[in-house]
């Protein structure tokens, strides 16, 4: 029955909820603490407390593998972000705003095919391509890594731009058009300026998702063309030292800034 | 270029070259996009499909040379010694725990994150964006590190096990790692942001008075909840077990961290065959009936919502 | 404005990009690369900076776990890598798939320091494609805390005494764990015999549920004891002792194996001369006794003892037991036909 004697009757509240939802949150969080704990560890076993150390963070700092590996990591995830989101913005152009056409679907389903198909598939299929290219010609540098982000990037950044984009309605563009102003310095000055939240947005989508990346890059994957994941996975299935931990740390703390980040622009525009 | 004519015929004339030439420049804006996501998404499927037609190579790799085996394999099986072909009990078995797994995960993802998300959705605006930020972090971090964070706390001296210990509930550490169970923590741990996000969208566009409609009428907070708010929250519970149920059907990494090698799921299965198991054509026939199943829940998805908005 | 700043920036990434694709691809570039693919934690990093130093060469490693995956990479083709270390049984495999250059390991400096032992074996007459790296035993590794009896036999992961059970490891090494349960069937190795091979399929499927897990990485396991037993190498097994002083290397005396792995120069490796400078350079007293102290392996250079750690020298899982050693073989590389049996079987084991 509603409403008990005293107490007011709240509409948003369901009995249990936020119990659950703190047990929720606690769960998330939880499982980061002793893994960051650990990482200040001064023993080498990572269940054994020794002691407080930052000798695990130097020996991440000082390994060649971690940093070579990291360096390729964002090399990668750049190129590919900056690929992906000037294709996507393309794209996002040339699908919002405009009429229904013939094979729209078709399109949309291409374009979000990765967001669809389980990583997987997709890098088990990439394996097969590259190795009968590999042995055709020979090359096996790091377009076929970045050839490979780009690709599942590219949905990643679509969808943000192409929500901006819906949001623009076509008013300003229809008066810069009136005013005599041609297609691309229209782009230029109007559409782009008011675009770039969107397309900023997305980049940055592309790019954290491509440094997350695994499985495709570990599938994909010359000589020594380990990223950062890659390598955090070979160390998991082998030797597990608190470098693990440190290397994770540092991550987190680099997800939280980004996070953050994001957070205060997406406020700061619609303010 | 034609003036502009009282008569119509000749307006439309110009209104569809304008639609053509805006067509035509959609068509290149996006051609790009699509030439990359072909050749490097889209292309490689049809590829993977030739190969699961291929005979195995001797150490790995393809001959090509036409063979239905893969196909065959993938649901029989034929014992080596006697040659009798029965139904792959194995391949059954681990298509079987993914689903299992990967519904479970679903589930306690629902249970978990339906409430966390009702939660958000009704904090005041003003705390609602921290309450957000929170459960958007662990989404932005590498999925890695958060199988590794869930292998740290299942071992056996892990963080489960000494306070379990610690408090006298048991005797002896629970073998947690390396079990069904240890990949169900890991797989839920990984996605639940995944379905708050989408339920959470829902709900902030709920119209609480249509709830208070129904206390106003006598309904009990259970009746509420079932008859008005799920029913509208629909789309986004939907989306979430998607975007929980898909990836990890085709999970490979927690699997493969938190299950030992011994239990194996999909993803897993079909890796071993361009390793130790030396079948290329096997890996590609599996990894299609992996996205088969995948395109079946999908087109459910889509049904669904359609008979939503419909 | 942001037209020229945008073409700057375009011409720049362009460069960078044609710049990274070029080193990538290794080409004319190579001069002072080495790509080394070798097993994983199994490389001391101490030898490669010391190589680097003496040589001025960048060397790169990349790890697999098995015979089985190094084999798939490099047989798949367009990998980089410029040398590998396959198992003993396994060079004769690479030989004849075609894969290896010859590079007259036996003509070489340092060859004077291998180990009489090991300069001419079955598997490599002549020792003309591989330069010893180390070599050792599969047995079984228990945690002495948790079981107490006898460990010198297959038994403890074919037939699981019941403390052990659920919390076995069995490494998955193809051709290890096939031919150690050969021999405890009572067969002889490399057989053909169906009915030999059916008792060993069965035994292993019969055993698999009481295994834990079939994984690599179990030095940390014991450590953490996780894991109570394991079929598993002895240089590991000797490690996980110094993290955890209840380990214990058993030799089962239904038979076990022994191996070798060995370093050998892939056929289309870009860095041959410094491919050849580290072949060499491994055989060196000193660098051998690097390699041995990082794994904790024997290792087949003369000499090479006094640069060992002391513990090396009296440690059960290096020295032998008198009554274990007639047990242990070197398993030849079985007729491909026995390998199509031993594929299947794992298979199906790993399903």
């Amino acid at each position: 029955m509603p409403g008990r004697a005293g107490k007011p009757f709240v509409i948003k509240h369901m009995p249990g909820f936020p119990v659950i939802a703190m047990v929720c949150f606690f769960a998330l969080y939880m499982p980061l603490v002793p893994l960051v704990i650990y990482s200040f560890n001064a023993g080498n076993n990572i269940a054994l407390w020794e002691g407080f150390s930052f000798r695990w963070y130097v020996a991440a700092w000082d390994n060649e593998l971690v940093k070579a590996a990291s360096v390729r990591s964002i090399v990668v995830a750049s190129f590919a972000s900056f690929f992906a989101t000037i294709l996507a913005t393309m794209a996002a152009l040339g699908t919002t705003r405009t009429r229904p056409f013939r094979g729209q679907l078709t399109i949309y389903a291409l374009i979000n095919q990765p967001l669809m198909v389980p990583e997987i598939v997709t890098a088990v299929a990439l394996l097969i391509l590259f190795a009968l290219i590999k042995e055709a010609t020979g090359y096996h540098g790091y377009a076929y890594l970045i050839i490979a982000h780009t690709a599942f990037c590219i949905p990643f950044a679509y969808l943000p731009i192409r929500a901006r984009l819906e949001g623009m309605d076509k008013t300003l563009e229809t008066a810069a058009a009136d005013l005599y102003a041609r297609p691309w310095p229209t782009f230029r000055r109007v559409t782009l300026p008011l675009l770039l939240p969107g397309i900023f947005a997305g980049a940055m989508l592309a790019f954290v998702i491509s440094l997350d990346d695994v499985v495709i890059t570990e599938f994909v994957k010359s000589a020594g063309q380990d990223t950062l994941p890659t390598y955090m996975l070979g160390q998991l299935r082998r030797v597990i030292t608190p470098e693990i931990n440190a290397i994770s740390s540092v991550l987190l703390l680099i997800s939280v800034i980004l996070v953050t980040l994001i957070f205060f622009l997406s406020r700061s525009k619609t303010a | 270029m034609a003036a502009v004519s009282p008569y119509p015929s000749a307006a439309l004339d110009l209104e569809a070259l304008a639609r053509r030439r805006e067509v035509k420049t959609n068509i290149l804006l996006t051609m790009p996009a699509l030439g990359v996501l072909i050749a490097a998404a889209s292309g490689p499927l049809l590829i993977m499909l030739i190969f699961s037609f291929l005979t195995p190579g001797d150490y790995g790799g393809v001959e090509w040379q036409l063979s239905f085996d893969a196909w065959f394999q993938v649901v029989f099986y034929e014992d080596i010694f006697d040659e009798t072909v029965s139904l792959a009990d194995a391949h059954m078995s681990i298509f079987w725990r993914s689903l299992k797994l990967s519904f479970l995960t679903t589930v306690v993802a629902f249970v978990l994150g339906f409430p966390t998300a009702f939660f958000i959705a009704t904090r005041p605006p003003e705390t609602r964006n921290i309450w957000l930020f929170l459960v958007t972090i662990p989404f932005w971090t590498n999925l890695l590190i958060r199988t590794f964070a869930i292998l740290e706390i299942i071992r056996n001296q892990g963080v489960i096990n000494n306070a379990l210990l610690g408090l006298g509930l048991i005797d002896a550490p629970l073998d947690m790692l390396y079990t069904d169970i240890a990949i169900l923590l890991g797989m839920t741990y990984v996605y639940i942001p995944l379905m708050i996000l989408p339920i959470y969208a829902s709900l902030e566009r709920l119209d609480f008075r249509l709830v208070e409609a129904g206390y106003d009428l006598y309904a009990s907070r259970w009746k509420v909840l079932k008859r008005i708010i799920m029913p509208l929250v629909k789309p986004g519970v939907i989306a979430g077990s998607i975007l929980v149920f898909i990836p990890s059907l085709g999970a490979y990494v927690t699997p493969r961290v938190l299950g030992g090698g011994k239990n194996l799921m999909l993803g897993n299965l079909i890796e071993l065959q361009f390793g130790q198991g030396r079948n290329w054509p096997l890996g590609a026939a599996l990894s299609l009936t992996l996205l088969m199943i995948v395109m079946v829940a999908l087109i459910f998805y889509v049904r669904s919502a359609q008979r939503e908005t419909g | 404005m942001t037209i020229t700043l945008e073409v700057k920036m375009k011409s720049l990434l362009t460069k960078t990009l044609s710049i990274l694709l070029l080193t990538g691809s290794g080409a004319a570039l190579a001069a002072g690369e080495l790509n080394f693919f070798n097993w994983g934690n199994y490389t001391n990093p101490k030898l490669i900076e010391k190589f680097e130093k003496e040589h001025g060469v960048k060397v790169t490693i990349t790890d697999y776990d098995s015979n089985e995956t190094a084999l798939a990479k490099v047989r798949a083709g367009g990998h980089g890598f410029d040398l590998a270390v396959p198992s003993h049984s396994h060079v004769p495999i690479w030989v004849s798939e075609g894969l290896l250059a010859n590079p007259r390991v036996d003509q070489m400096e340092n060859f004077k320091y291998v180990d009489d032992r090991w300069r001419n074996p079955d598997w490599d007459p002549g020792r003309q494609y591989s330069a010893p790296w180390q070599w050792g035993s599969v047995g079984i590794v228990v945690d002495t805390s948790v079981y107490k009896g006898d460990i010198n036999t297959a038994a403890i992961f074919l037939d699981p005494p019941a403390e052990l059970v659920g919390k076995i490891n069995v490494a998955p090494e193809m051709l290890d764990v096939i031919h150690t349960t050969v021999r405890y069937v009572g067969g002889e190795v490399c057989t053909t015999d169906k009915t030999v091979l059916r008792k060993v399929r069965d035994k292993l499927v019969e055993a698999k549920p009481k295994w834990k897990s079939m994984d690599y990485g179990i030095i940390e396991k014991f450590a953490g004891r996780d894991l109570a037993a394991s079929l598993y190498w002895n240089g590991a097994a000797f490690r996980a002792r110094l993290k955890n002083s209840d380990v214990r290397y058993g030799y089962p005396r239904e038979g076990y194996g022994l191996w070798a792995d060995a370093v050998v120069l892939l056929k289309d490796a870009k860095n041959v001369e410094n491919a050849r400078l580290f072949m060499n350079f491994i055989m060196a007293p000193e660098n051998a006794a690097l390699i041995s102290e990082f794994a904790r392996y024997a290792n087949s250079i003369k000499g090479s003892e006094k640069y060992m750690p002391a513990d090396m020298a009296t440690a059960t899982e290096i020295v032998v037991p008198e009554e274990f050693q007639s047990a242990g073989t070197f398993y030849p590389t079985c007729p491909p036909e026995a390998q199509k049996m031993y594929t299947a079987i794992w298979t199906e084991l790993q399903k």
